[in-house]
């Protein structure tokens, strides 16, 4: 194409900063179309479940009643079932971490590990439902109790755990280590006075972006066969008789928001329905609230600190 | 590191060499106790990361091994041409194919939501935006991936599928297409973040030198940034298929738990993950050939998912290996 005036170059040029103009026009349509869903759905929440969300919904248990129905076994359930995830994840992931950061030599074994933890992040999480059903309900006869529940959850997010602490442990420049080796300390005491306070602030954001996760599963704990209706507490951690803790808990069948708000969506009333949209919409700004902090924290982390 | 921990060790046995006698035997019962303290550690660490791999050797153990007893029952080449999937039923009959289209359908929705509108959202951020508007909208996006999927379920057959109903009449109450769009938009950050974390890693003088040529913001995005990045890019999509494919609650919820071999994403349809859904709920004596169908299903579900893992895994490697 030869172009024979500057008259027609100038319209070339001119053609070309519109579509500049109009592509940039459709990415903020695009991105509004992703935000505006969002913001679709927590309002789209809100309204439906907003007559539902009394004091009283926090303290009732389920019921036939839709109107006296609230989710007090399912937050406690959660609460219960967060804390043996936690339990088991935290020091499981960071230990993961830290091997693989500070001990681990270059060899196949450590490949294979490395390997293996990020294709474990790509399994589904209805997987993880499945493998829990077969090992930890028949195998080791757990049963379908708040430890399964933990166990496998946990096991959904050591990757999460894992790959925060290790982003955090290579953020420490090399110059730590070296200064604390250079005056006789062991690997350990590296580890333990410099390595983990540096990056706790890392590990702290991946723990609560997995927590925010594993809050919301439903798959796997629906799997492994969990009551969808439960009108009763697991037993007290904590007794007024001697030996005051109990783990009595652990064994006890369960249920969590996310499986009450399944229950409750499944069911025709909409009566009903407007109790999952309470319970989805307390859900929303739990995981929100939680992954709104990481990020708050990461933000923080990077300001601060200057090595 | 290993190599100043070594030089470290060399330094103290050097010191050590000018002590007393009398209390060498002293310093040296308390370096054994040292070196068994570090040892003890550093096994410790080292289980902990076997755990991982445990998980794994465990998924693979539970699967195959539920599995080969229900492929004693159902021969393999039954489950894979058979057209229908009723094991519940007395003429029980194991058609994956059922379960694969409902799967395929919703995940063929969902990519043809998050595909278009994940890569522009890319491209717009990472060639256009400002940093601030990037800063401010990135987190945003990964809030949006936080939401749980019940709660996705919740919106699409709710809000979505009655919106839907209004332009295309007739629409059943549960079906694949409101299931697949919401699932797009969940996927969209996915895709988004991994597809724009490829283009900025394009390095800047390949668009100076396109700029110097006189191209526009979209021709450089367009033909030199999208090309540069275009494993990272299939990469992110990949990743997309893979959460598609394994997502659970938005279709059992939203698309029905009907076995329903079809192609056209307005019926309802099970997907794979919806009929695992389905039986948990129910009460199937374990060791039940019910029981076992699950299991056939997740390695079905999992083989599938290794194989984009295994291939995004592959593109991502080639893509850093360019710069």
């Amino acid at each position: 194409m030869a172009l024979q005036s500057a008259a027609e170059i100038r319209a070339l040029i001119a053609r070309h900063k519109r579509r500049d103009v109009i592509f940039g026009l459709f990415g903020i349509l695009c991105l509004a179309i992703g935000l505006l869903t969002f913001a679709t759905l927590f309002v789209d929440m809100l309204i439906d479940g907003y007559a539902r969300l009394t004091p009283e919904f926090f303290t009732n248990f389920p019921s036939r009643r839709a109107g006296q129905a609230g989710i007090l076994s399912a937050w406690v359930g959660t609460v219960m079932v967060m804390f043996v995830t936690a339990a088991v994840a935290v020091p499981l992931g960071v230990a993961s971490g830290i091997y693989l950061e500070e001990y681990a030599s270059k060899n196949w074994v450590t490949d294979v590990i490395e390997i293996n933890i990020s294709n474990l992040a790509g399994v589904p999480s209805i997987v993880y439902g499945l493998l829990a059903l077969g090992l930890f309900v028949y195998q080791f006869g757990l049963g379908q109790s708040v430890a399964t529940a933990g166990l496998t959850l946990a096991l959904l997010i050591l990757p999460v755990v894992i790959v925060a602490t290790r982003e955090a442990i290579r953020a420490i420049p090399a110059a730590i280590r070296e200064a604390a080796y250079a005056l006789g300390a062991t690997r350990w005491q590296v580890v333990q006075g410099h390595i983990l306070p540096y990056s706790m602030g890392g590990i702290m954001t991946g723990v609560i972006i997995g927590m925010a996760r594993a809050i919301g599963e439903t798959a796997p704990i629906i799997t492994i066969g969990a009551l969808t209706f439960i009108a009763f507490l697991p037993p007290s951690p904590v007794g007024a008789e001697f030996p005051f803790v109990s783990f009595e808990w652990l064994t006890s069948p369960f249920t969590v928001m996310p499986i009450q708000i399944f229950n409750w969506t499944s069911r025709p009333d909409p009566a009903f329905q407007a109790n999952a949209a309470a319970a989805g919409f307390i859900l929303v700004f739990m995981t929100l609230a939680m992954n709104g902090l990481a990020i708050w924290l990461r933000y923080r982390i990077r300001r601060n600190i200057k090595w | 590191m290993s190599v100043s921990a070594a030089s470290s060790e060399t330094l103290d046995s050097r010191f050590r060499g000018n002590d007393g006698a009398a209390s060498a035997a002293g310093r040296l019962a308390r370096r054994a106790s040292r070196r068994l303290k570090e040892k003890v550690i550093e096994s410790i660490l080292f289980l902990a990361a076997l755990v991982s791999v445990f998980t794994t050797l465990g998924i693979v153990y539970i699967l195959v091994s539920e599995s080969v007893v229900f492929f004693r029952h159902v021969p393999l080449r039954d489950f894979l041409t058979d057209t229908q999937w009723t094991p519940l039923f007395d003429d029980a009959h194991f058609g994956i194919m059922v379960l694969l289209s409902g799967t395929l359908v919703s995940s063929a929705v969902a990519l043809l939501v998050a595909i278009p509108l994940g890569t522009v959202i890319a491209v717009f951020l990472s060639e256009f935006a400002g940093p601030r508007l990037r800063e401010t909208v990135k987190p945003m996006l990964e809030l949006l991936s936080g939401v749980p999927t019940i709660v996705f379920g919740y919106f699409a057959l709710m809000f979505v599928t009655p919106l839907l109903q209004k332009f295309i009449p007739g629409l059943p109450g549960f079906n694949l297409l409101s299931a697949g769009i919401v699932m797009g938009i969940m996927i969209i950050p996915t895709v988004s973040s991994i597809a724009e974390d490829a283009m900025r890693a394009v390095p800047m003088n390949l668009r100076e030198g396109s700029y110097a040529m006189g191209a526009t913001r979209l021709q450089t995005a367009l033909k030199v940034v999208v090309p540069a990045a275009f494993s990272g890019i299939m990469a992110a999509y990949i990743l997309g298929i893979s959460r598609a494919v394994g997502e659970t609650m938005i279709l059992a919820v939203a698309a029905g738990m009907q076995p329903n071999l079809t192609w056209n994403p307005t019926e309802p349809a099970a997907t794979i993950t919806a009929y695992i859904v389905q039986v948990a709920l129910g009460d199937l004596p374990h060791g039940s050939v019910g029981y076992q169908t699950i299991f056939a299903a997740g390695l079905t579900l999992m083989l599938i998912t290794l194989l984009f893992n295994i291939l995004g895994y592959w593109l991502r490697k080639r893509y850093r290996e360019r710069y």
